[in-house]
């Protein structure tokens, strides 16, 4: 019997964006517009027309797809969507890939589209209808447990798993300032970044703390924009513009008490200070036939700065616990590191747009054209979340 | 009290499985699910147990001490309202006894830099307002 898998069957072939903004400065432009550009770009990269797209795999609540197509006249033969928020980035890819294998669609989009013009991430969780809180949640009986305390948004969530971290592993404020300085690093080089100004150690630590141990530079950007990636059949992707990037694992879930995560705090000690990646990370590296020492690249979502120290632990790059001494031994650095991440300067510097900018950057990576080129780049991982399940991934490779 | 919430910006909802815990906090009382069939405790309720499905539950009376497992100071205000109040300490308390129940509330009347994590820590109750408690905390 043949083993059932996605490995090397698909491949992303067009990748696009439209510029990042500052948060609202997308304003006229409507959020789907910005949507429809960028699968345009894509699809211009592919050398693909667009009613040549019948698919579209999405995550992050998604988006009105009968809108999408009925703005561009697309005949639609399959819409997916991974349920939660920004952990399902990488994997959209992973649902079209899926789509493709099963034979449900042959072309299939990939997008975000953001927009913060009236609504901010960063006061989630707030009481809905309070000044300033209108992205928010309405009130919630799983929330009543939360959200008296005053925790109302990811990041001051993420700030308790930060502090638990510090306390079981002796993990440093400097060990999250190397994360945020090398990510400014190699953003300083991209004129698509939005945060370009160099970072010195002092600046990281005269930043006004907003919840501790996390300060402002802890904190990704909030920003407007749109990324779309178009996933082919492998097969078909040889005849296309670009050289064919494979997909050669995807996975997607989490542990059952990983659950609601950071909504929930209920998590066992073994993985409560962890990115909630292990059970995915191991799924995709058995279908990639690939393992850590593989990598090349690493694109990890990075919200905040210390889930990317404990997703390098939770991808097998360190030891568990030792992901900030791993990084304060420059391991993450361009040009000089064991494992180059967040070439592209990540949601901290380049721009927020729910981790799509991850998978176009790890493309670029494979076809060679990145700014920040990793040299010899074959095989490169991208993540979506620490987040509440689902968390996912991708291993691309050229 | 000082390191809560405004009662304005606090709003408790509640299903079938949760409304005993809240009632037993309006009489400040702490309550907890443990699952008849298995004996694990769960926090938050929830309508199953995890390890055995069971929707059986006994409602356990605790007495809230327990140690900071982990904990953030909240000092940016993410919306106006909350200003008045920070800095905030919200803390993720382990109850012992509990096969490590967890439960969330704010540590009062203290200064941050007195909090760190393993504390031991008393339970208290902020009346948000008629028939509303939810649970807090103080340094022991």
């Amino acid at each position: 019997m043949s083993e059932l898998t996605l490995r090397d069957k698909t491949a992303i072939v067009g990748v696009g964006a439209t510029p990042y903004y500052k948060r609202g400065e997308s304003v006229p432009q409507l959020p789907m517009e910005l949507a429809a550009k960028a699968l345009l770009a894509a699809c211009d990269d592919a050398g693909l027309g667009i009613h040549e797209v019948d698919g579209f795999a999405l995550y992050s609540m998604g988006f009105d797809t009968s809108l999408f197509a009925q703005w561009l006249g697309i005949d639609v033969r399959f819409t997916g969507l991974l349920s939660g928020g920004g952990g399902g980035a990488a994997g959209s890819v992973g649902l079209a890939a899926g789509a493709i294998v099963s034979g449900q669609a042959d072309c299939v989009a990939s997008i975000m589209t953001l927009q913060q013009a009236a609504s901010r991430f960063g006061a989630s969780y707030a009481p809905r209808g309070k000044p300033g809180a209108t992205y928010s949640a309405p009130p919630s009986p799983e929330g009543s447990f939360i959200q008296p305390s005053g925790l109302m948004g990811p990041g001051q969530m993420f700030a308790v798993l930060a502090q638990r971290h510090m306390y079981q592993y002796g993990t440093t404020r400097e060990h999250f300032a190397e994360v945020a300085l090398s990510t400014r690093a190699n953003a300083m080089t991209r004129e698509t970044a939005l945060m370009r100004k160099p970072m010195t150690i002092d600046d990281y630590f005269d930043a006004r703390m907003i919840a501790d141990p996390l300060c402002l530079f802890d904190f990704c950007l909030e920003c407007d924009g749109a990324v779309a990636v178009i996933t082919v059949s492998a097969e078909r992707a040889k005849d296309l513009r670009q050289a064919p990037i494979y997909v050669g694992g995807s996975a997607n879930g989490g542990a059952g008490r990983w659950g609601q995560a950071i909504t929930w705090f209920g998590m066992p000690d073994e993985y409560f200070a962890s990115s909630g990646h292990r059970t995915v990370a191991a799924d995709v590296y058995r279908m990639a036939g690939l393992g850590p020492s593989d990598i090349d690249v690493a694109l990890l979502y990075d919200h905040f700065s210390p889930m990317v120290i404990m997703q390098l632990e939770d991808y097998g790059f360190c030891p568990i616990g030792e992901g900030g001494r791993f990084v304060a031994d420059g391991n993450i650095r361009y040009g000089t590191g064991s494992l180059p991440v967040n070439t592209h300067g990540g949601n901290l510097s380049e721009a927020y747009i729910i981790g799509m900018t991850h998978v176009k950057e790890a493309v670029e990576q494979l076809r060679g054209t990145a700014v920040n080129q990793v040299e010899g780049a074959e095989v490169a991982l991208v993540t979506g979340g620490p987040a509440s399940i689902p968390v996912s991934n991708l291993i691309l490779h050229n | 009290m000082q390191g809560v919430l405004p009662p304005e910006i606090i709003s408790i909802m509640s299903t079938v499985w949760t409304e005993p815990f809240w009632r037993a906090a309006s009489e400040h009382r702490l309550v907890l699910p443990r699952c008849r069939a298995c004996s694990e405790f769960r926090f938050p309720p929830t309508p199953f147990c995890p390890s055995c499905s069971s929707q059986e539950i006994d409602w356990v009376e605790h007495a809230g001490s327990g140690t900071i497992y982990s904990y953030t100071v909240i000092r940016h205000a993410v919306i106006p309202d909350v200003a008045a109040a920070l800095p905030l300490i919200a803390a993720v308390v382990e109850l012992p006894g509990t096969n490590g129940c967890r439960i969330i509330g704010n540590i009062v009347d203290v200064d941050p830099a007195d909090v760190a994590i393993g504390q031991a820590v008393t339970l208290d109750w902020y009346d948000v307002r008629a028939g509303e408690s939810v649970p807090i905390f103080r340094l022991a």
